[in-house]
């Protein structure tokens, strides 16, 4: 029991009960979706992408190297020249449908190799490590429309820098733990008024569309790619679903052992995006899937049946709207003069000039919009055309 | 209400592991002294010891278990090595709850994160608790060139970032079987661990330095035990895949043969003036502020600088910086520190079992620290925003309301409050806590708010 004279202290509060009540979701601005995979720790684009036929890669990759199609563990052959590691079966049939695309050889404005800050400017979207304190697809859902908010899902217990910013996200994450129950939140609503960092959080958090009964089964395991997209999707079939999605993966960092890997890792990631064309249904003609990482690896194996941090990477989009079944941009090739610092290779296409045409002709902002707000730091962005129907 | 000094409970909580009536007691005469006190030139043993083997044992019979077909026998392993490695967790756990040194052994999370070795690379994960005891534990107060030494040459390491397979091109070994570098190991030292990403190497310094390491290895088992010099899950050097000749790193050429060449080229890099900037910044950061301030980072930079990294000087001069006494509340806890500070709240007429497991290492996995899996060698952030979300947020609340139930019941939320967070906090949440409809839920209030989430 409370006494009444601490009743009257509690009230004090003031709208003890109405921060309960969900917020109505506006009409989101945009039926468009983007689901944004981030491939952490450098995906291996060679070994996902093989340029089969050249033989400066068979002498960069004499362990590593895919072989021929049709021969054990050989590449599914795309056009002639580059195959695809034989886990992505997936890609292909999206690939011989349209729907899917690649860039190889991209890179954000980093040019060194350390993960942490290449992570930090491909999600921060800025023109050096650390120049950019919120995320970029935050910003670009700021230019989205009066009521940005909830329009972007992250999973996970903790927020990554892409989606920080202004806008408020729509988290989710798995707990075993208890709910906390409706007085006892009552009162902690009280507590965090004058702690900004808490408060808003708090708000956001109890603030919210309740999750819909399927996720209390859902698990997110150890970073585990199906698991997150399983848990991904049944949110983003919702009626008034987020629009942009942000689904982080690891154990990309293959220094060793990258065959068996990579293997497993592309499995899971082409079930993925099979998973997201079937939960989607006709959705998927309004979604496009992007799947990036932070840098590629070094064009030659090294010592350990791996790779080392490098510079080129690749870039993958799928979607119903995707003018698919092409590789795009410029291939410099693999010869010893093509590599960038003798070593990688060479960033011949840019990754922010991917985004910025995924947001202007598939998001819908307009170029200045992107250039001002989104990526104000970057001022030589060339937008990648004709990647959409 | 007994109000304790501010200064006393920003020892306990910003220094220490969190305050009770125990920390309180010893620190409240003169709180600068208790801190400076438990920094000691012996090393500082754990109070709760820990029953598990020492690494070269668990690294032992991880490899030789890979060798085993039998799916049943493989279970039963893995089980027996999960028990080892969740006991090692809560013997860690109840250390920090019931220590009398909470500084130095803060300093012990602080310098392991530093130094993180993670379960993403499965094979070390049950040794990662020793690891902190053989490597870390020992250095807290002593160089950081010897800390850095202990840690390049500890197992787990060259495990983790891949050191045991680098092989000097042109050695012995590279020579026969054309094997090349691997210089994962190479660079996260000089950009995670010492000189820092903006500090000033270059690509060549990495590759020269992942050179000079080749060979610093883990020895596995020989079937000819005799011929076996190093005792198999050891360190030791192999001079078979050493790359031979001078190399340059950081503009000094280092000719030296064999191991001492790595020895002298990380005794260099600990001496480093980027090295002193880099973890002054750090420990600022960790003590002071999520943004630290430049003149905080200097005065710890000097001393780093002008001791050759001696860690107690450094430590004493945290203790010293008036920076972290002015401002309180400037760090949000990490789940690990909430847990830890929670129980040790909780507990203050004495710890004797801990909470149901489930409220200990997959609830701080919930809520974004699982212990010993950082997602990458960077470790664990040390910053506001990267613990706090809304997700995060509402697991800390689940957490501190579920775990208020296994308090003892001599816990009285007036005196928890008193012996924590008191001066911090204003009449108004002294307020809802007072009015809570139970003594539980009143604990739960003081672990849900914001003085008690911060330190």
């Amino acid at each position: 029991m409370i006494s009444r004279r601490e009743f009257t202290a509690l009230s004090a509060f003031g709208a003890m009960t109405s921060f309960m009540a969900p917020l109505a979701f506006a009409d989101a601005p945009t039926k468009k979706r983007l689901i944004f995979i981030n491939l952490k720790g450098a995906m291996d684009g060679l070994h996902a992408l093989a340029p089969y036929a050249d033989s400066d890669y068979r002498k960069l990759r004499p362990t590593l190297g895919l072989g021929f199609p049709g021969t054990d563990k050989g590449v599914l052959d795309l056009d002639g020249s580059f195959g695809l590691h034989p886990a992505l079966t997936a890609f292909q049939s999206l690939y011989r449908s349209k729907e899917l695309l690649f860039v190889p050889a991209v890179s954000t404005q980093y040019r060194r190799r350390s993960h942490f800050e290449a992570q930090n400017m491909l999600e921060g979207g800025g023109a050096s490590p650390y120049q950019q304190k919120t995320g970029w697809l935050n910003r670009a859902i700021q230019q989205m429309g009066a009521s940005p908010n909830r329009i972007g899902l992250s999973l996970g217990p903790t927020l990554p820098l892409i989606m920080q910013g202004q806008a408020d996200v729509r988290t989710w994450s798995d707990s075993r733990l208890p709910e906390a129950g409706e007085d006892f939140l009552n009162r902690v609503s009280g507590l965090y008024d004058n702690d900004p960092i808490l408060h808003k959080a708090f708000k956001q958090a109890y603030e919210t569309e309740t999750d819909p009964d399927s996720m209390k089964n859902m698990r997110l395991g150890n970073g585990r790619l199906e698991l997150s997209m399983t848990a991904a999707l049944s949110i983003l079939k919702e009626k008034n679903a987020p629009r942009i999605a942000v689904i982080e993966s690891g154990g990309w960092d293959t220094h060793f052992a990258q065959e068996r890997r990579l293997g497993k890792l592309f499995r899971e990631l082409g079930n993925s995006l099979a998973l997201i064309k079937s939960e989607l249904g006709p959705v998927w003609q309004d979604t496009v899937v992007m799947i990036v990482s932070e840098f590629g690896r070094t064009a030659a194996e090294n010592g350990s049946n791996g790779t080392d941090h490098g510079t080129g990477g690749l870039a993958i989009m799928a979607g119903g709207n995707i003018k698919g079944g092409k590789i795009r941009g410029t291939w410099p090739g693999l010869s010893a003069s093509a590599l960038f610092s003798e070593r990688d290779l060479a960033p011949s296409n840019q990754l922010e000039g991917l985004f910025m045409s995924t947001l202007v002709h598939h998001i819908g902002l307009t170029e200045n919009q992107v250039a001002d707000h989104v990526f104000p730091s970057i001022n030589n962005i060339k937008m990648m055309e004709d990647l959409y129907h | 209400m007994r109000m304790l000094p501010s200064r006393v409970l920003i020892a306990t909580n910003r220094f220490g592991l969190g305050a009770n009536s125990f920390d309180v007691l010893k620190a409240q005469s003169n709180p600068k002294k208790w801190l400076h006190d438990q920094i000691s030139s012996t090393k500082i043993e754990p109070e709760i010891p820990s029953k598990l083997p020492s690494s070269d044992q668990i690294l032992l019979e991880s490899y030789l278990s890979r060798g085993i077909k039998d799916e049943d026998k493989k279970q039963d392993i893995r089980k027996i090595r999960r028990k080892q490695f969740y006991g090692a967790l809560s013997a860690r756990l109840k250390n920090q709850i019931k220590t009398e040194h909470p500084f130095a052994e803060r300093l012990v999370m602080f310098w392991s994160n530093h130094f993180t070795v993670s379960r993403t690379r499965g094979i070390i994960g049950p040794a990662i608790p020793a690891y902190e005891n053989e490597a870390i534990r020992p250095h807290i107060f002593g160089p950081f060139e010897d800390m850095l030494l202990s840690v390049v040459q500890h197992p787990c390491m060259l495990i983790y970032l891949d050191n045991i397979s680098s092989i000097g091109p042109n050695s012995l070994q590279g020579k026969r079987r054309g094997k090349d570098l691997n210089e994962n190991l190479a660079r996260e030292i000089l950009e995670l661990h010492t000189i820092g990403a903006q500090g000033g190497y270059t690509q060549a310094d990495v590759t020269n330095f992942a050179k000079i390491i080749t060979g610093w290895t883990v020895a596995r088992k020989r079937k000819n035990a005799r011929r076996q010099k190093t005792p198999p899950g050891n360190f030791m050097f192999n001079n078979r895949v050493h790359e031979p000749g001078e190399q340059i790193l950081l503009g000094q050429t280092f000719r030296q043969n064999g191991q001492a060449q790595g020895i002298e080229a990380l005794k260099h890099i600990s001496r480093h003036p980027s090295t002193a900037k880099f973890i002054a910044t750090k420990l600022v950061r960790h003590f002071v502020n999520d943004n630290p301030p430049a003149q905080a980072v200097e005065k710890i930079e000097r001393v780093f600088k002008s001791t050759n990294g001696n860690l107690a000087k450094v430590s004493h001069a945290l203790i010293d910086l008036d920076e972290a006494w002015d401002d309180t509340g400037t760090k949000v806890k990490s789940p690990e520190e909430l847990v830890i500070s929670t129980l040790r709240a909780l507990y203050d007429d004495g710890l004797t079992a801990l909470p149901p497991r489930r409220f200990l290492f997959p609830a701080l996995k919930t809520m974004g620290q699982d212990i010993f899996h950082a997602p990458s060698p960077a470790g664990w952030p040390d910053e506001a925003e990267k613990w706090i979300s809304p997700e995060s947020l509402k697991h800390r609340i689940e957490w501190v309301r579920a775990i208020s139930q296994y308090s003892s019941l001599s816990s009285q939320p007036l005196d928890v409050f008193a012996n924590t967070i008191a001066p911090f906090t204003t009449d108004d949440i002294q307020k809802l806590i007072k009015g809570a409809p139970s003594r539980e839920d009143g604990l739960a209030l003081i672990f849900a708010s914001p003085a008690f989430q911060r330190r």
